[in-house]
């Protein structure tokens, strides 16, 4: 690699990245909130929230099963199988929910975000708005960008219970553990504010990047079935990288 | 070009350059106001760069865009908006948006500019459906339209606000015969019963001279003739006449410009 290819590998992300906080800025600058806007964020939650829910369902109560097997297993051995709904509930509430959750979503409806978006720009949906004097910004990127920071945090309350639900049924359902000590174990050990309400707010963080990810872009694509079908990939790639690096750094200020 | 009606859209001295390409260069063009302007030209002579410019999508780099009063060009935010609701732009593909019907399609615009009541802003679509004679097609969604339906159902959004100005982006490419001949007549019906001015930016020859009052051809970064379809047509200009005839060779070559061929066969080498 010569040194302009090394040096244009090297700008080319930060600019990218540059391009995406500009978008952003601009977004943020031309919010405006009406009737017909709070109608269209709603429209946006049940695209990305509800549309979400099944997946978020089932992958939590099987992520609750096999995280309660697993440290049921460990704990046995130690003589600490009641600490088994403790392990469960924080490790959900900090760290595995908003993660695990973040991660589907951007399967999920980041993905669906971002090729609408980018079909609407193909399909010159963008350029008629725009033409028709009806702002794209306020119009499509606005409430999408919303409806993420709204619908990902619903998702993970909904992943954690059904997560939770998931050890009931391992713990106590299969291997007979005492329903009464499982819950005031879990009890005891979770702080509202430090776990949950810790993992709450990374999943509004999570929640805000991912949208924010999957509508730029979408935005940015070119404007060809190769170019959404590259930015569809990006979408996930990013909000996967971007949700792993932003736990770490907001589990290490919140310890 | 000499004209006695008023003048709706005019470029003055328009150069614009997009990624170091030169599209236009000191282009001059007028638009009669309340008449069918067909802007012709061969694919890439920079006709939806005129679209773009006269909708403020675009800034030239030197030139006046005047569109009325207003001057196009200097337009900011606000001002443009308020211009592009006196325009009405029909897209190549129609560019519908897919997850509403076509009623919703062209209720958008009554509804997002005006404080008109539901009952009201039902009426008018109706009436702007009927009008393209797809009525019978308000609750179905593009999926469920032909490709000229669609055009149809988004000349009906474009003229929603009542515009003075429509503008019809390539509106007969890849058309079937009877769509063509619907849209041919819809656009001389709504020029006719409206009033407005219509530019129609097309490379199709013949539906040119059954529809339009006036034509320009754009080749060479400019605008190298205008008048009526009949007089371009009598024109001993070859260029004009490769044109508006179709042939496939002449001051427009049929050939991308490449080495010698007989130089490239004969070179060694494994690759070109």
């Amino acid at each position: 690699m010569n040194g302009t290819a090394s040096r244009t590998a090297l700008t080319a992300p930060v600019r990218e990245m540059g391009r995406a906080g500009l978008f952003l800025l601009t977004a943020f600058s031309r919010m405006r909130f009406g009737r017909r806007q709070f109608a269209e964020i709603l429209r946006q939650v049940y695209f990305a929230g509800v549309r979400s829910l099944v997946i978020i369902v089932i992958s939590g109560f099987f992520v609750g099963l096999v995280l309660t097997l697993q440290t049921y297993d460990t704990l046995t051995r130690f003589g600490a199988a009641d600490a088994v709904s403790t392990v469960l509930a924080l490790s959900l509430f900090r760290e595995l929910g908003p993660v695990l959750a973040a991660l589907l979503f951007a399967g999920r409806a980041g993905t669906s975000i971002t090729a609408e978006i980018g079909l609407m720009r193909a399909t010159e949906q963008l350029d008629a708005l725009d033409l028709m004097a009806i702002d794209p910004m306020e119009r499509i990127v606005q409430p999408r960008l919303l409806a993420g920071l709204i619908a990902l945090p619903a998702l993970v309350l909904v992943f954690n219970i059904t997560a939770i639900v998931g050890g009931i049924f391992f713990a106590v359902y299969l291997m007979g553990s005492d329903p009464i000590s499982f819950w005031a174990n879990m009890q005891s050990s979770v702080e509202l504010f430090r776990d949950f309400g810790g993992g709450m707010l990374k999943s509004v963080c999570f929640g805000f990047v991912a949208a924010w990810l999957a509508v730029w872009f979408g935005w940015s694509a070119r404007p060809t079935s190769e170019g959404v079908a590259l930015a569809t990939t990006q979408t996930v790639i990013a909000t996967a990288i971007a949700v792993l690096v932003l736990d770490f750094i907001l589990s290490a200020f919140m310890l | 070009m000499v004209h006695r009606t008023p003048i709706a859209i005019s470029l003055k001295d328009v150069t614009v350059s997009l990624g170091g390409r030169t599209i236009l260069e000191n282009l001059d063009l007028d638009l009669p106001a309340g008449q069918v302007t067909a802007v012709m030209g061969p694919s890439g002579a920079g006709k939806t760069t005129v679209l773009r410019l006269i909708t403020g999508q675009l800034r030239p780099d030197s030139g006046e865009v005047r569109v009325g009063d207003a001057r196009v060009d200097q337009l900011g935010g606000k001002e443009l908006g308020k211009l592009r609701r006196g325009i009405g732009v029909l897209l190549q593909n129609g560019a519908l948006f897919t997850d509403m019907t076509s009623f919703d399609n062209v209720a958008l615009p009554l509804r997002e500019h005006t404080d008109l009541s539901e009952s009201l802003i039902r009426r008018l679509v109706l009436m702007k459906l009927e009008m393209v004679g797809l009525r019978g097609a308000a609750d179905l969604y593009p999926a469920e339209l032909s490709g000229g339906m669609k055009r149809r159902v988004a000349t009906a959004r474009a003229m929603a606000l009542d515009p003075g100005i429509m503008i019809y982006d390539e509106p007969f490419a890849g058309l079937d015969p009877i769509s063509l001949g619907v849209s041919l007549r819809l656009i001389r019906d709504i020029n006719g019963a409206l009033g407005t001015t219509s530019v129609v930016i097309t490379h199709d020859v013949r539906e040119v001279a059954a529809l339009a009052d006036n034509a320009c051809i754009i080749a060479d970064r400019k605008v190298i003739a205008s008048g009526t379809p009949r007089e371009l047509s009598a024109s001993d200009n070859p260029l004009i006449r490769q044109f508006m005839q179709g042939e496939p060779d002449g001051p427009v070559p049929f050939h991308y410009p490449a080495a010698e061929l007989a130089d490239q066969l004969l070179a060694t080498g494994d690759r070109r």
